[in-house]
């Protein structure tokens, strides 16, 4: 793996830094430069382009802050999620002006909705040009104001140093999201004296730390009474870093606990308390509990509508607790009990001291009973396939992934069935390592978020399990991996069927198949091979597991696998659209 | 139901249109929405009018809040309030009966007469937004040229405040 720091070419620019050093005046580009050194920010995932050349410049003649050129500024973005949602810390994205802004734009919605930090710089036109329609100039501001947390236009280069602390005060705090800070090129030119402020306090901002001791009273008041209680835990968990606590919380109360998709890997898979994912692919055992609990403790979960299912018919008995850091998510779409706002680690710790002060504990007889009918629930082993079938079955090859890594590899996603089997079939038993997109649904996000991930982990397995349709909407990454010989396992369940849509049409459509069909796939072997890579088919089940592993055994190249497997699979179990959690189709 | 709320943000450009951008992107109602900069430069004051069940007007209030702009927020509804709009109507007048008939309608409703030209009046109506309906109603008879409203701006009675 090659590190992007070392990436620019050296010699001819030593000259220039002399001549710097002398003015106590930084120009843009310079302070710009400054303030990722400040934020230490390690890596910038971009593509250059007229509006930000003098950034570009700036970041060259310095190496502490390196960068990854990517081929599509989608990608960049993706790839500063991987980055994020690995290691949580923000992803930094780079892109030009107007079409390297609106490319850019796919990526951010996918980061806003899945609350992902990260700041994103876009250049764009001079100021005194702003308004003309003047090259490659977009209202970036306008357009992205429905998918950031906040963004910014910078107008004085006074204010550009402030404005970059902000956005990573406001990127990282509270409920995280993507900021974008637009930057003017003159501005980049513009001079003046650098001051990074230390710390950053706004009057308008002021996100909830800890929770309400009097809710947290409540909380556990009620948690004490239950008889069939459920823990509903999500991306919150892993956003915030409170996957231990949760573990310990959970097992305290020996309470059933089952996980979004996004909260994947908050709490071990391979624990006998885990009921596996909830909602519309969740697992009989997790829905059937969710129907029937008395008190649901949701925790860093948004109450999706692809959890939910039915809303009027959404856990029917439950009184619910709802811990977020954002006020917003509670009760908007469905009313909660007891509200309690602030980040789920001091929350945790302040319930699990509550805990341990009462001598009271759960209705014992009440919670044998409960796991009982659980493991009877369990028992119709929901996720059961085909085992003997000629054709390679997407599940099992997840199965035997799981297997040869040690269930420890980071395993990135695209959008389709591959997603759910790989959410289903890989138990993460730690968080940070399931990389997908949930809240947006973006198809071409596996592998340039396979990217951002290896960058910021060399030496660790990381699989990109997609599809041949989604694939295809990032390809391009291939050429990006190369640059930086990043050892990505890409993994293509190949049905040549834009899967997940075809099932919708068996099942609701009466099989009638349209446009769902991949026709004229390339042969991603050679395809692999154009780009430097490694390629391989794998046609039989028999195959499966030593493809895999000779792939594994490729530390330092790409292997891209074409796994061509059983077109008419589906994804079970489902609920249907409008139907209660309760009302699942089953194998 | 109808609720008035009075919101202090930062005084930036683009303020404005987060507001409205949340309202369209979400659904929500406006019904009007008055700004203006406060007596510190870098506060705007906005007061906006908006209907729904307690539910949508909770997330209302929510969102806005989150909204980073956003420094505080009142709805006036949960307080006791004054609401005021000002209103001005330019009616066309051609004879002098109709000059004092006009007069005599804006001496009713306590408006003032504002401009005059050869053939127009301009009435200035102040009061809460049923004051003003009525006053538009009653002025149907005439030669109503063109009417402006300024949407609704409200402030609490008593000790309640929407300041820093
Ligand atoms: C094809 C497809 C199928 C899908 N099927 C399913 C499915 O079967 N089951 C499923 O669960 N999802 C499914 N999804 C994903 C779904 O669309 C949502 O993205 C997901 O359910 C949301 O997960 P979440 O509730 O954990 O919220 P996230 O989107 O992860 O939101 C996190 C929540 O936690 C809060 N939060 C963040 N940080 C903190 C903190 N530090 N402290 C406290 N709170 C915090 C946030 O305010 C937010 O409310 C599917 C997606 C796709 C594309
Ligand atoms: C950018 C984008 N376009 C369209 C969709 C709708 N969509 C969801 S899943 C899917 C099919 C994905 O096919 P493939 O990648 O082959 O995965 P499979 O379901 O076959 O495993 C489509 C088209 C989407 N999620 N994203
Ligand atoms: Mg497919």
């Amino acid at each position: 793996m090659i590190c992007p720091r070392q990436r620019f070419p050296r010699g001819g620019w030593i000259r220039c830094v002399h001549q710097e050093i002398e003015t106590v005046e930084l120009t843009g580009a310079e302070i710009f430069a400054r303030c990722l050194q400040e934020e230490g920010v390690d890596l910038v995932f971009g593509y250059p382009g007229g509006s930000v050349l003098h950034i570009y410049d700036a970041l060259f003649k310095q190496d502490q802050v390196g960068h990854v050129l990517v081929r599509h500024e989608q990608a960049a973005v993706h790839a500063a999620e991987g980055y994020a949602k690995s290691t949580n810390r923000p992803g930094v994205v780079l892109v030009t002006s107007g079409p390297g802004a609106t490319n850019a734009v796919t990526g951010i919605a996918n980061a806003y909705m899945d609350s992902v930090p990260m700041v994103v710089f876009t250049g764009q036109v001079p100021t005194s040009l702003i308004g003309n329609d003047a090259f490659q100039e977009v209202d970036t501001v306008g357009i992205t104001r429905p998918c950031v947390k906040h963004n910014f236009l910078v107008k004085d280069v006074k204010d550009l140093a402030v404005t970059i602390k902000k956005a990573f005060y406001l990127a990282t705090t509270g409920r995280p999201g993507p900021v974008v800070v637009d930057i003017p090129k003159d501005i980049t030119a513009d001079r003046c004296p650098f001051h990074y402020p230390k710390s950053m306090q706004m009057r308008s901002y002021n996100p909830t730390v800890k929770g309400h001791p009097g809710q947290i009273r409540r909380a556990v008041d009620l948690l004490l009474q239950a008889r069939q209680p459920v823990i509903y835990s999500g991306g919150g968990v892993v956003l915030g870093g409170g996957s231990k606590l949760l573990t310990e919380f959970t097992r305290l109360l020996n309470f059933p606990i089952t996980n979004t998709l996004m909260g994947l890997g908050a709490y071990p898979a391979s624990d006998r308390q885990f009921l596996g994912m909830l909602g519309m692919h969740g697992t009989y055992e997790a829905n059937m509990a969710m129907h029937h609990a008395d008190v649901l403790v949701a925790i860093g979960a948004r109450f999706d509508d692809r959890v939910t299912g039915n809303v009027a018919k959404f856990c029917p008995n439950a009184r619910i607790i709802h811990v977020d850091v954002d006020p917003a998510s509670i009760s908007k779409n469905v009313k909660v009990d007891v509200p309690i706002v602030g980040q789920v680690e001091p929350v945790l710790r302040a319930m699990l001291k509550e805990l341990r002060a009462r001598e009271r504990r759960p209705d014992a007889d009440a919670m044998e009973k409960w796991w009982k009918q659980i493991d009877e629930w369990r028992a119709m082993d929901c996720l059961k396939y085909d085992r003997e079938s000629e054709r390679i079955k997407p599940q099992a090859v997840i199965e035997t992934l799981h297997r040869l890594t040690g269930g420890d590899a980071f395993i990135t996603s695209d959008v389709g069935q591959h997603q759910m089997w790989a959410a289903q079939f890989y138990g993460f038993d730690k968080p940070n390592r399931w990389i997908n997109s949930g809240g947006l649904g973006t198809m071409g996000f596996g592998l340039p978020a396979a990217i951002g991930t290896q960058l910021a982990h060399p030496g660790e397995t990381v699989a990109c399990i997609t599809g041949e349709s989604s694939i295809q909407m990032c390809i391009q990454e291939l050429s990006t991996a190369l640059q930086y010989r990043l050892p990505i396992k890409v993994l293509t369940l190949n049905n040549s069927y834009m899967g997940m849509v075809r099932q919708w049409q068996e099942f609701f459509y009466q099989g009638r198949y349209a446009m769902s069909y991949m026709e004229a796939l390339p042969d991603f072997v050679q395809l692999a091979e154009a780009y430097g890579h490694v390629g391989m088919r794998i046609e039989r089940p028999g195959d499966v597991e030593g493809a895999l592993r000779e792939a594994l055994d490729m530390k330092d190249r790409l292997v891209f696998m074409d796994f061509i497997t059983d077109a008419d699979e589906n994804v079970y179990p489902m609920v249907p659209a409008g139907a209660g959690q309760n009302e699942m189709i089953l194998l | 139901m109808r609720h008035i709320i009075s919101i202090l943000m930062e005084n930036e450009s683009g303020a404005l249109s987060r507001v409205a951008g949340l309202f369209s992107a979400r659904g929500y109602n406006i019904e009007s929405l008055t700004v203006a900069p406060t007596e510190d430069p870098t506060l705007s004051r906005l007061t906006l009018v908006t209907r729904g069940s307690e539910e949508v007007v909770e997330q209302i209030t929510k969102q806005l809040n989150k909204l980073v702009d956003v420094v505080k927020l009142l709805d006036l509804t949960e307080h006791r309030h004054i609401e005021r709009e000002i209103a001005m109507m330019k009616v066309r007048v051609a004879g002098g009966e109709d000059r004092a008939e006009v007069m005599r309608m804006a001496e009713i409703f306590r408006g003032r007469i504002i401009d005059v030209s050869s053939d127009t009046y301009v009435v200035e109506l102040t009061g809460d937004s049923a004051k003003l309906d009525a006053f538009i109603e009653a002025m149907r008879p005439f030669d109503v040229v063109e009417v402006v409203r300024s949407g609704v701006m409200g402030i609490a009675r008593g000790d309640v405040a929407l300041r820093l």
